[in-house]
C-alpha cells in the first residue's frame, strides 16, 4: 500500500472500540459451542454398551467452550461503559477491506475461473490500484506469476492446480 | 555411548548429495519465508508440505525442517533492517537490534542475531541427541492413561505460561478441538457435526487452518499496519563478523540462560515467540545496566535470537518422542511425517532409526549450513524487501491458495482457507491466541481417541489418571499449571489489599 500510515490526526480521527467486536466474535463462539452441544447430545453423550458413545469427547468440549466464551461475552458487558481499547482505526480498517474484498472476490472466481486467469487480475490489480505500476510490469509479473506457478507445479511436480475454461480451451 | 554410534549412522544418511541439496534448498526457501511478511514457518512449510508427498521421507523432512531453520533465521533480517519483525518470534530483536542498525552497527547487530541464533539451535539439538532416545525409552511403557495426562499437560500449560486471558486461552483451544471432532467419529464411525454438508465428512484440516490464520490472517494484519519499507542495507564482510565473534564469547552467560529459557519454552509448549520476550526481559533484567537496552545493546539481540531459535529447535523434541508438537510449526511437521506414512511416538524410534537419527544429524548440518548462508547473502535477501508491498501482498494470496488447494485438491479448503484467514485477523486483534487452537485441531482425534480407551479400561472413572505414581505426578503438574492464572489473580488482590 502506498503508506497509509500517514493515517489523519487530530479531531477527525476515528477509531472503533474494541468491544463491539469482542461482544460478536464471543457470541459467535457460544452459537458454535450451541451446536457442538446439540449435535453431542443427537449423536449420544453417555455410554453404550461397547463404551462411550460418539457425543461423549465432545460434549464436554462444547460445554468447555461455551463456559469461557460466556465468560468473554459476560466480561465485555460488564466493562462496556468504561473500555475504551481501540480495535482500529477507521482508515486502517479500509486498507483491510482493500484487501479482503478483492480476495473474497478472487477465490469466488477460482471456483469458475480455476486459479491462473484469477492470480494475474488479482496481482494486476494491485500493482494499477495501490502501486502505480505503468501496464507494462504490471502485465507482465501479473502473467509471469502464474505462469512460474504452472512450470513448478503442474510440470515439474506433477501436482494439478484447478483449470478453468480457458484453460480447457487451451488445450489442458 | 549408543547416542553417538547412532548420530554417525545419522549423518551418513544426511550427508549424501541429494540431501545436501535438499539441505541448501530449504534453508534458502525458509530465509525467503522468513523474510516475507505474510509467509511464516508454519504455513511456509504447510504450503510446501504437498510437494514433498513424492519424495522419501528423509529428505523430505530434510528439507521442510531446513525451512524452518531458514525461517528462524530470516526473521532477524527484517526486524534488523526494517524494524519489521517477519516472524512474531523476532519481534523481540527489533527492540535493540533496529537501533543498532541506525546507528550504522547493523553488520554487528545481524553477525550477533546469526551467532546467537545457531549457538541456541545447537544446544537444542544436542539437547535432542541425547534426551529424545531416553524420552523415547521412557515413553514405551506409555499406556492410553499416561498419554491423555500428557497431553493435558500440554493444553494446560498454554493456560498456565500464556500472556492472554485463560478465558480466552481455554475458548480458542476448545474451538480447536471442536473442528477436530467434525467428520467421522474414528472409533463408532458415526458422523458428528456435518449438519448434513458433504464437504464437512473429512472434517477441517488443520493445514488449511494453519494457511489461513497464518498467512491470509497475517496479510490482513499487514496491510492494518501500513507498510512502508524503509531500511538499512547493509554489507557484511568477514573483518566485521570476526570482529563481532571476537566480542561474543563475552556473553557467554546470556547465551546460557538464553537457551535455558528457549529449551524449556519448546518442550512445554511455549514456543519461540514467548521464549524470545521472556528472554529479553531476563537478560535486561540482569544487566549492570539495564537503561541501555532498547537502544541498541548487542545483549538485546543475543539473548531473544538465542531463545527463539533453542525453542524453536527443542519444540521438536516431544514432537519425535511422543508425537505431541510443541508449536505450529512442529505440528505440520507431525501432520507431514503422518502424511508419509510415519507415526511419531516412542515407535519412531525403534522402528525408523535411520530416519531418526537422519533428521537429528540435518539438525546440526542443517543449522550450520543456514548460518552461512545467511552469513553470505544478507543483501540479497534485504533486496527482496524492496519489492513493493502491492507486489509482495496479492503474491502471498496466491501463494497460500496454491497451497490450500494442493493439500486435498479441493475449492472448499480455499474457502475454508478465507474464513480461517479472517478469524485468525480477529483473533490477533482480540487477543485470542491461535498455537492452542492449531495444536488442538491436530491433537483433537488424538486426545479424544486416548481419553476413551482409558475410560473405557477404568469403566468411565477418571480416577485412572491418578491411578499410578507416573500418570497421577503428570495429570497433578498439569492441573497445577491449569489454576497458575488463578495464583496471579489472588496474589493480585492480596497486594491491592494492602
Amino acid at each position: 500500500m502506498n503508506e497509509p500510515s500517514h493515517g489523519p490526526t487530530g479531531p477527525e480521527k476515528r477509531a472503533f472500540k474494541e468491544r463491539g467486536p469482542e461482544l460478536a466474535v464471543a457470541a459467535l463462539l457460544m452459537l458454535i459451542a450451541g451446536l457442538v452441544i446439540k449435535d453431542s447430545l443427537r449423536v449420544g453423550m453417555d455410554w453404550a454398551d461397547d463404551g462411550p458413545r460418539a457425543g461423549y469427547f465432545p460434549f464436554y468440549i462444547g460445554l468447555l467452550l461455551l463456559a469461557s466464551s460466556t465468560t468473554v461475552f459476560l466480561s465485555t458487558l460488564l466493562t462496556w461503559g468504561n473500555n475504551h481499547a481501540e480495535f482500529a482505526e477507521r482508515e486502517q480498517l479500509a486498507t483491510v477491506f482493500a484487501m479482503l474484498i478483492p480476495m473474497t472476490a478472487y477465490i469466488i472466481a477460482m471456483v469458475w475461473l480455476g486459479i491462473y486467469l484469477p492470480s494475474a487480475l488479482l496481482i494486476g490489480y494491485f500493482m494499477r490500484r495501490y502501486g502505480n505500476f505503468g501496464w507494462l510490469p504490471a502485465v507482465s509479473v501479473s502473467l509471469a506469476v502464474p505462469l512460474a506457478f504452472f512450470i513448478v507445479f503442474e510440470r515439474w511436480f506433477l501436482v494439478p492446480l484447478p483449470k478453468g475454461p480457458i484453460e480447457n480451451l487451451l488445450g489442458f | 555411548m549408543e547416542e553417538i554410534n547412532n548420530l554417525m549412522q545419522g549423518f551418513s544418511v544426511a550427508m549424501t548429495l541429494p540431501n545436501l541439496v535438499y539441505m541448501l534448498v530449504g534453508i534458502t526457501l525458509g530465509i525467503l519465508i522468513g523474510v516475507l511478511p505474510g509467509l511464516g514457518g508454519a504455513n511456509g512449510i504447510a504450503i510446501l508440505l504437498p510437494l514433498t508427498f513424492s519424495m522419501n521421507p528423509t529428505s523430505a523432512i530434510i528439507m521442510l525442517s531446513c525451512i524452518y531453520w531458514g525461517a528462524l533465521f530470516g526473521g532477524a533480517i527484517t526486524s534488523i533492517l526494517f524494524n519489521i519483525p517477519g516472524e512474531p518470534w523476532s519481534v523481540a530483536t527489533t527492540f535493540d537490534g533496529y537501533p543498532m542498525a541506525q546507528d550504522g552497527r547493523a553488520a554487528q547487530a545481524l553477525t550477533a542475531a546469526f551467532t546467537s541464533s545457531f549457538v541456541g539451535a545447537l544446544f537444542a539439538v544436542a539437547l535432542i541427541t541425547f534426551l529424545a532416545p531416553v524420552l523415547a525409552k521412557f515413553a514405551l511403557h506409555f499406556g492410553p492413561a499416561e498419554y491423555f495426562a500428557v497431553q493435558l499437560l500440554t493444553f494446560c500449560s498454554f493456560v498456565g505460561m500464556s500472556k492472554e486471558p485463560p478465558a480466552k486461552v481455554i475458548a480458542s483451544m476448545m474451538l480447536g478441538f471442536a473442528l477436530a471432532a467434525v467428520g467421522m467419529d474414528t472409533v463408532t464411525g458415526q458422523l458428528r457435526m456435518t449438519f448434513g454438508f458433504p464437504e464437512l465428512l473429512k472434517g477441517f484440516d488443520f493445514l488449511i487452518a494453519v494457511i489461513g490464520l497464518f498467512g491470509i490472517g497475517e496479510i490482513l494484519l499487514t496491510m492494518e499496519e501500513g507498510l512502508a519499507f524503509k531500511g538499512k542495507s547493509a554489507r557484511l564482510n568477514m573483518r566485521v563478523v570476526l570482529q563481532t565473534w571476537r566480542e561474543l564469547p563475552r556473553y557467554w552467560m546470556t547465551f546460557l540462560r538464553s537457551t535455558a529459557v528457549g529449551c524449556w519454552m519448546g518442550i512445554t509448549p511455549g514456543g519461540a515467540t514467548p521464549a524470545s520476550f521472556m528472554s529479553y526481559g531476563i537478560a535486561r533484567r540482569m544487566s549492570k545496566e539495564p537503561d541501555s537496552f532498547g537502544k541498541g545493546q548487542i545483549e538485546g539481540v543475543l539473548a531473544p535470537e538465542t531463545a527463539a531459535h533453542a525453542a524453536g529447535t527443542s519444540a521438536l523434541l516431544p514432537m519425535l518422542t511422543l508425537g505431541i508438537p510443541g508449536s505450529p510449526t512442529a505440528a505440520v511437521l507431525l501432520g507431514g511425517l503422518m502424511i508419509w506414512g510415519l507415526q511419531p511416538g516412542p515407535m519412531l524410534f525403534v522402528e525408523h532409526k535411520d530416519f531418526v537419527w537422519g533428521l537429528i544429524a540435518s539438525m546440526y548440518l542443517g543449522n550450520l549450513v543456514g548460518l552461512l548462508v545467511v552469513l553470505t547473502t544478507v543483501p540479497f535477501w534485504a533486496a527482496f524487501l524492496r519489492i513493493p508491498f502491492s507486489v509482495i501482498a496479492p503474491v502471498i494470496v496466491v501463494i497460500c491458495a496454491v497451497g490450500a488447494y494442493t493439500v486435498h485438491s479441493s475449492m472448499f479448503d480455499v474457502v475454508m482457507m478465507l474464513v480461517f484467514g479472517i478469524v485468525g485477523y480477529l483473533f490477533k486483534k482480540l487477543k485470542y491466541p491461535m498455537a492452542p487452537m492449531v495444536l488442538a485441531l491436530v491433537l483433537g482425534d488424538m486426545a479424544e481417541a486416548s481419553f476413551r480407551q482409558s475410560m473405557l479400561l477404568s469403566q468411565g472413572s477418571l480416577s485412572i489418571f491418578w491411578s499410578n505414581p507416573l500418570v497421577g505426578s503428570i495429570s497433578g503438574l498439569a492441573i497445577l499449571l491449569l489454576m497458575w492464572p488463578l495464583w496471579s489473580v489472588a496474589k493480585e488482590a492480596m497486594g491491592s489489599r494492602k
